[in-house]
């Protein structure tokens, strides 16, 4: 009896719930993503043209691993990807709490900050190339009013980087912001009043009530400016490609540059490195953040 | 009492001064040299233009080469509305029927979905592939692509809602002999509209301000989308950034009416998740 119903419930769910409305979208995600995906692990073994291949074994990795421009673009990649990711915890953190606070004019100052994620990268990137000028950019005319001489931010080897990954940290930290902002009006006001009366002052109250029930929070911004962070193109593209030299490349940039010089199984093995790098970073670490939650 | 005052205005005047100065000033910025004629914005200078050429750069800008430019933005409207159709419509199914019947293919799916929102797409064979179905460097498949790509994001939105759907609404609906199709479009669907809205603005965001994939996918000055032609005017325009200053705004007013309209359902969209982890 029992399992005769089990069985008519089921077949009723899948009258009402059909499976074909999986369809269009299985399609066009196996065809035009999951596809690619597979077919790249195995041109990366390959020298490709796209009209036929030779079997090269391991050599475009081989490759990868010891050219020193394609090792650079993998070191900037981690580089820029923790510099952007951990600006944008501590900078979105304390926004976060300021735009949380009785803070004047408020919503104003919300949607100032953030109003840059909106905006085209690529906007964003010519405009702040040009703030950015070595002799006539306005940040560098501001230094001189204090009587120093501002270094040229994007064509020198050692700022380049670190001053692209603030650029981005510009531009996403206002969505980082409005993800601690919902965090922490969701903590409830008892936690607060409680500490209070325990005599906690501002500092201890952040330290032991904020910060901690703000951690999902933490954890989706880490998690969303990493994966942003190892992936970035556009925002490189639009302001060094990659230069001086190739102190700015990036795995992706790298990606695109053996693209359009013609090596595609190059350029295929290097998806497949950013394929890995981001898993190998992104799942072990959600997977270690979401469980320290459940055990706290 | 009145230290409590003095704080109050003195961090509200120094949060205001200083988000002016960061966020505001690159804007202005953007404006004032959009203004300016070639030689004065050359300088780069953050001052009010002595002359304002408002009409004469908007004009140049249109025509440049060959009115690039109008070409750009019909074909990013259309890749814009097209694709985030195709992402509601496709994304609500899909949420609709993982969320209502959990079945051995679920955990499948749960983890494609996933894989959507971390993976970088592998780019060359995807190329190969579209050359095969006679869909590189077409609108179509820029299209198509953009839905696979965001998939993801539209389903996890659309389940989560869907969740919130008390399952007697469809019970009754089926007892009144709805099939699936008429369930799903013509009484689940409606109810969805505020996540489709959040679905909706934010993706078309997205998918408006998108720069790689068309760069790409949809080579070429003929068929660009606006986020190209920015880039195509960089080299052109190097000279006249007048005109790269009036691009980058004329290209800076959709997603600003977005924002005036939608504000509340972007952040709602894009904070999705933040809470629950």
């Amino acid at each position: 009896m029992t399992t005769h119903r089990k069985k008519g419930t089921r077949r009723g769910l899948a009258a009402a719930y059909p499976s074909w409305f999986y369809l269009p979208a299985a399609i066009i995600f196996g065809v035009l993503f999951l596809f690619p995906t597979f077919a790249s692990l195995f041109f990366s073994l390959t020298r490709w043209t796209l009209f036929q291949y030779s079997f090269i074994g391991l050599d475009n990795f081989r490759q990868f691993f010891s050219e020193p421009f394609l090792v650079w673009g993998l070191v900037n990649t981690l580089i820029y990807a923790v510099v952007t990711s951990g600006s944008k915890v501590v900078l979105g953190m304390l926004l976060g709490i300021l735009l949380t606070s009785n803070v004047m004019a408020r919503g104003l100052l919300r949607a100032v900050a953030f109003f840059p994620v909106l905006v085209s990268t690529i906007g964003v990137g010519i405009t702040f190339t040009m703030l950015m000028h070595p002799t006539n950019g306005l940040i560098n005319d501001v230094i001189a009013t204090f009587g120093l001489k501002g270094p040229a931010w994007l064509t020198d080897p050692r700022f380049a980087l670190l001053s692209v990954a603030f650029v981005d940290v510009w531009k996403g930290v206002g969505l980082a912001t409005v993800i601690y902002i919902a965090g922490i009006v969701s903590i409830p006001p008892e936690y607060y009043e409680a500490a209070k009366m325990d005599g906690a002052n501002a500092l201890q109250r952040f330290w032991n009530v904020t910060l901690p029930l703000a951690r999902p929070a933490t954890v989706t911004v880490i998690i969303l400016s990493l994966i942003g962070g190892l992936r970035s193109f556009d925002l490189i593209w639009a302001m060094t490609k990659g230069g001086p030299g190739f102190t700015t490349d990036v795995v992706a940039s790298v990606i695109y540059k053996q693209y359009q010089a013609g090596f595609y199984g190059l350029s295929t093995a290097g998806n497949v490195v950013l394929f890995v790098l981001v898993a190998a970073i992104v799942v072990p670490l959600s997977v270690m953040l979401n469980r320290k939650e459940v055990e706290a | 009492m009145t230290t409590k005052k003095f704080r109050y205005y003195a961090t509200g005047i120094l949060s205001l001064v200083v988000a002016f100065i960061v966020f505001v000033l690159p804007f202005l910025f953007i404006i004032v040299n959009a203004l300016k004629d070639k030689p004065e914005a050359s300088l780069l200078h953050f001052s009010w233009p002595t002359e304002t050429h408002f009409w004469a750069n908007l004009v140049a800008v249109v025509e440049a080469r060959d009115y690039m430019l109008m070409t750009a933005f019909v074909n990013s409207i259309i890749l814009t509305v097209v694709a985030v159709t195709g992402l509601v419509v496709f994304g609500a199914m899909v949420g609709f029927v993982l969320q209502r019947r959990p079945s051995r293919w679920s955990g499948l799916i749960n983890f494609m979905v996933l894989a959507g929102l971390i993976m970088p797409p592998a780019v060359v064979p995807t190329i190969w592939l579209l050359q095969w179905l006679g869909l590189f460097k077409t609108l179509s498949g820029l299209i198509l692509i953009e839905i696979a790509y965001s998939l993801s994001f539209s389903v996890l939105l659309f389940r989560a809602f869907i969740a919130t759907i008390p399952r007697e609404l469809d019970e009754a609906a089926i007892l009144e002999g709805a099939g699936p199709f008429t369930l799903f479009f013509r009484i689940v669907l409606p109810l969805l509209k505020p996540v489709a809205v959040t679905v909706i603005v934010v993706q078309s965001v997205a998918i408006f301000n998108d720069f790689t994939n068309p760069l790409y996918y949809l080579p070429g000055a003929k068929n660009a989308t606006v986020q190209l032609t920015l880039f195509n005017f960089q080299s052109m325009f190097n000279t006249s950034y007048n005109l790269l200053f009036m691009n980058i705004l004329l290209i800076t007013i959709p997603p600003l009416i977005m924002f005036l309209f939608f504000n509340r359902q972007i952040v709602e969209g894009m904070t999705a998740g933040a809470v629950k982890g």
